[in-house]
């Protein structure tokens, strides 16, 4: 047996005995996922033992360094991992920005002290994170943020607003981007720091969504210390180190195109749903637009996988996660448009004993903001066309 | 398995790049058709191609061929997609081996398959008698007489039907019309007595044939497989054709785009470059993006040829009907973009929207396969 049999081998007899039953199975809604922090409360025993498990091998983020509580894996183990965790259709232990956003960052351009203090209480699941990118007045044009951080020798002092923070009431800490030089051209003034939402100054205010739930928030800054140790990087250089952290954020985000593995894929839930007849769905001009769907989603999934291989193998463009973000939201829209349809007037349903707490109406409207969240669709192809494709 | 190619494929598909750039590029193509050609490709050219192995990929090493597979052989078809290159490569040295090599005995296999690795036999698949493809609706008739058979019917469609050597045709010898059982797969030459050619031009300047059959006998040692029982090799066949036909779209909707974008960036309008146009910009951005989910479906299929994977014909009808939509978009949008020029004949972009479509509606369109991936999905 190679290595890598080997390794698949163990990892699957680790899982079997550490990968509780409950869950073996994709999360139900938003609230049945593990996001952990210093305020969370586990949903059950087995949701903890999970967590718990995953995040002494450091599995809850497989690639990062052993030094810094990560997996140490390298590309090929980390993708028998999510191969083997997908088989008995493992969820993930742990959702984080931390692991998503800040700790790649970190990992690039962090000084040591800082991966050191950060990277382990993200590992565990012990410190959770929220985004301080947009403000009232820049969104898309995120260069034009206006949140200042005034010079006071050893530390900043940030004044401003936030906003659409997400879980920015629920976490502990919060990456940041401020104006740490007022005179510089718009992107050569911007520092990313890092501060404790616990620190005197930093109140977060809930608001509501389409979807009913308030997961973000508008979040104002108040004379606020940051200690200046707590810049990524140097000092008035955080918009590129803004713009690495979007490529993962978009990634993420892209992904949400993909089918959770044991999940039913649209397909099975149509066919379900409206029944089927000689083999054919009973509906012909919804089944047309299944399985565009599904088509597309195969497509989709097999293009994130071999993004991912080529740049193990050193080939490809690298600049694909704008691409990424672009197709697998607009995809996700599209899932859930579907599901209306499949679901007909049930799909309205807002509460109900058995709608799983109005999940289709409320996702639904919630994918509406994936084009929007971490950049929109409009801008991710600006991206391609200027970046990839060259067109000025 | 990884989703990238190795080096050797890399090798393959950079010089067969290089080879189709310098002796088959679209204005051979144009030459072709502006000639008349006779048989619709260039001898010479085909040749070449046989001396450089390509006849063979598909064989297997016991009959004289390379085995090289199909990730291999479908580089070089992505790039015939790039030049159109016309040639027998598709209807012989896929079609015709791999259909052979699923169905015939090894005597055959040792007769025909050496022929076709060394470049002496050309074949052309007679299936559908439709005007959309349909591989179970087969009236054609082949009635067993002695030791022969006789056969009665018509079949279109039948791309290099006018030029091959041999026919090989699906035929009815029990069933009913839309039975998988009782369709038989017979060889012959095209020259055989009965037999009725008459070529087709097509929109793409590349040839098919429709063939008619009157009472044309063949011998029963000219079946490939069990008699009755050839829609299996027939329908497996199909879905390496389709995988090719996607592979030969994603170089169709790569070139046409690399053509358009090359275009953006120098054509002049309101005293700026066209290509600085949001509106073209967006559009130009979410048809790369397509092509990106294009080269996954095509390297997948190809890979799971490869593997004898039993998800192969699903995934076949994936990349099929993925390169159909997206193919339409591609040529579709490289028209638009170059505006009036792009209408012109002169002008080669137009080929490309030309050779699309006769490939797209080859072994079944988007409708075609979006339906029968359905269904295999169990809707
Ligand atoms: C659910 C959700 C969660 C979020 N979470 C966070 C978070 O945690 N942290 C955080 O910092 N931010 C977060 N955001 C904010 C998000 O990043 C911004 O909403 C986004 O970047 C768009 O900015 P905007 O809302 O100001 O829209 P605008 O920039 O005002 O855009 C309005 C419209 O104009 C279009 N547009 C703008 N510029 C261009 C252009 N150059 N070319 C073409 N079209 C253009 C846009 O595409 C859009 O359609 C979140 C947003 C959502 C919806």
């Amino acid at each position: 047996m190679s290595d890598l049999q080997v390794f698949r081998q163990e990892t699957r007899d680790w899982l079997e005995t550490n990968c509780p039953q409950s869950m073996r199975s994709p999360v139900r809604n938003a609230d049945d996922a593990c996001w952990g922090g210093r305020n969370w409360t586990f949903k059950s025993e087995e949701q903890k033992q999970w967590l718990e498990h995953m995040a002494a091998r450091g599995w809850t983020a497989p690639s990062w360094p052993a030094e810094y509580g990560g997996g140490g894996l390298n590309k090929a183990e980390a993708k028998i991992l999510k191969e083997e965790m997908a088989r008995i259709n493992a969820r993930s232990p742990l959702d984080s920005f931390g692991i998503w956003m800040i700790g790649p960052a970190l990992l690039q351009f962090g000084s040591e002290e800082l991966k050191q203090q950060h990277l382990p209480p993200i590992v565990r699941g012990e410190i959770r994170w929220c985004q301080g990118y947009s403000e009232p007045g820049a969104g898309s044009d995120l260069a034009g943020l206006q949140c200042k951080g005034e010079d006071r020798g050893d530390h900043f002092i940030a004044n401003g607003q936030k906003v659409w923070t997400s879980y920015g009431d629920k976490a502990d800490w919060m990456f940041c981007l401020l104006r740490t030089d007022p005179d510089a051209k718009k992107q050569m003034g911007i520092s990313l720091v890092l501060f404790d939402m616990t620190t005197p100054g930093v109140t977060p205010k809930p608001i509501k969504l389409i979807s009913g739930s308030s997961p973000f928030c508008e979040t104002f800054l108040d004379n606020v210390r940051v200690e200046k140790n707590q810049v990524v990087g140097e000092v008035n250089q955080g918009w590129t180190i803004a713009k690495y952290l979007l490529t993962h954020e978009r990634e993420m985000i892209g992904s949400f195109g993909l089918t959770d593995a044991g999940s039913d894929t649209l397909g099975q839930i149509a066919a379900k749903t409206v029944g089927v007849e000689q083999g054919r769905m009973n509906n012909p001009l919804l089944r047309a637009d299944v399985l565009k769907w599904e088509i597309d989603a195969a497509a989709f999934a097999l293009t994130a996988e071999r993004v991912t291989d080529e740049v193990k193998s050193g080939q490809g463009v690298g600049a694909t996660s704008a691409m990424l973000k672009y197709y697998g939201t607009e995809l996700n829209k599209r899932r859930f448009e579907l599901m209306l349809k499949i679901h007909g007037s049930d799909a309205m349903i807002w509460d109900g004993a058995d709608s799983n707490g109005g999940w289709v109406p409320r996702s639904w409207l919630r994918t509406k903001g994936n084009s929007i969240e971490g950049g929109t669709s409009e801008v991710q192809l600006n991206i391609i066309a200027k970046n990839i494709l060259g067109l000025g | 398995m990884a989703m990238v190619i190795n080096e050797e494929q890399q090798m393959l598909k950079e010089s067969a790049q290089g080879f189709l750039a310098e002796f088959a590029p679209v204005s051979e193509l144009r030459k072709l058709r502006d000639e008349g050609s006779a048989t619709g490709y260039n001898a010479d050219l085909w040749r070449q191609m046989v001396d450089m192995g390509w006849a063979a990929i598909l064989v297997p090493e016991a009959y004289g061929g390379l085995d090289f597979g199909h990730v291999g052989m479908g580089q070089i078809i992505e790039q015939t997609g790039r030049t159109l290159t016309a040639s027998p490569l598709f209807s012989t040295a896929i079609i015709g081996a791999s259909l052979i090599n699923l169905a015939a005995s090894d005597a055959q296999k040792f007769e025909l398959l050496t022929a076709i690795a060394g470049g002496e036999l050309t074949t052309a698949l007679a299936v559908d008698e439709t005007i959309h493809h349909a591989p179970t609706q087969i009236s054609m008739t082949a009635v067993k007489q002695g030791d022969s058979y006789r056969l009665n019917g018509e079949k279109r469609f039948v791309i290099d039907g006018h030029s091959a050597d041999k026919l090989i045709v699906a035929v009815r010898t029990s069933g009913n019309l839309g039975d998988t059982t009782g369709i038989s797969l017979l060889i012959l030459d095209r020259n055989s007595a009965g037999v009725e050619v008459e070529r087709t031009e097509m929109v793409d300047s590349r040839n098919a044939a429709i063939v008619r059959f009157s009472d044309v006998s063949v011998s029963a040692d000219n079946l490939l497989g069990e008699e009755g029982q050839g829609f299996s090799a027939l329908s497996a066949t199909l879905d390496i054709g389709n995988a090719y036909l996607a592979a030969e779209m994603l170089g169709i909707a790569q070139e046409s785009f690399d053509r358009t974008l090359q275009y953006l960036k120098e054509r002049k309008q309101f005293g700026v470059l066209i290509g600085s146009f949001q509106a073209l910009q967006h559009r130009a951005a979410h048809w790369w993006s397509e092509v990106e989910l294009c080269k996954s479906v095509v390297l997948k299929v190809l890979q799971s040829l490869d593997q004898g994977d039993p998800r192969s014909p699903a995934m076949a009808s994936i990349a099929k009907a993925k390169l159909c939509e997206v193919v339409e978009l591609a040529t579709n949008e490289a028209i638009q973009m170059h505006g009036g020029i792009g209408m012109t004949d002169e002008y080669e972009i137009g080929f490309f929207i030309k050779r699309a479509r006769p490939a797209a509606s080859l072994y079944g369109d988007y409708n075609y396969h979006g339906d029968r991936f359905a269904l295999l999905s169990g809707y």
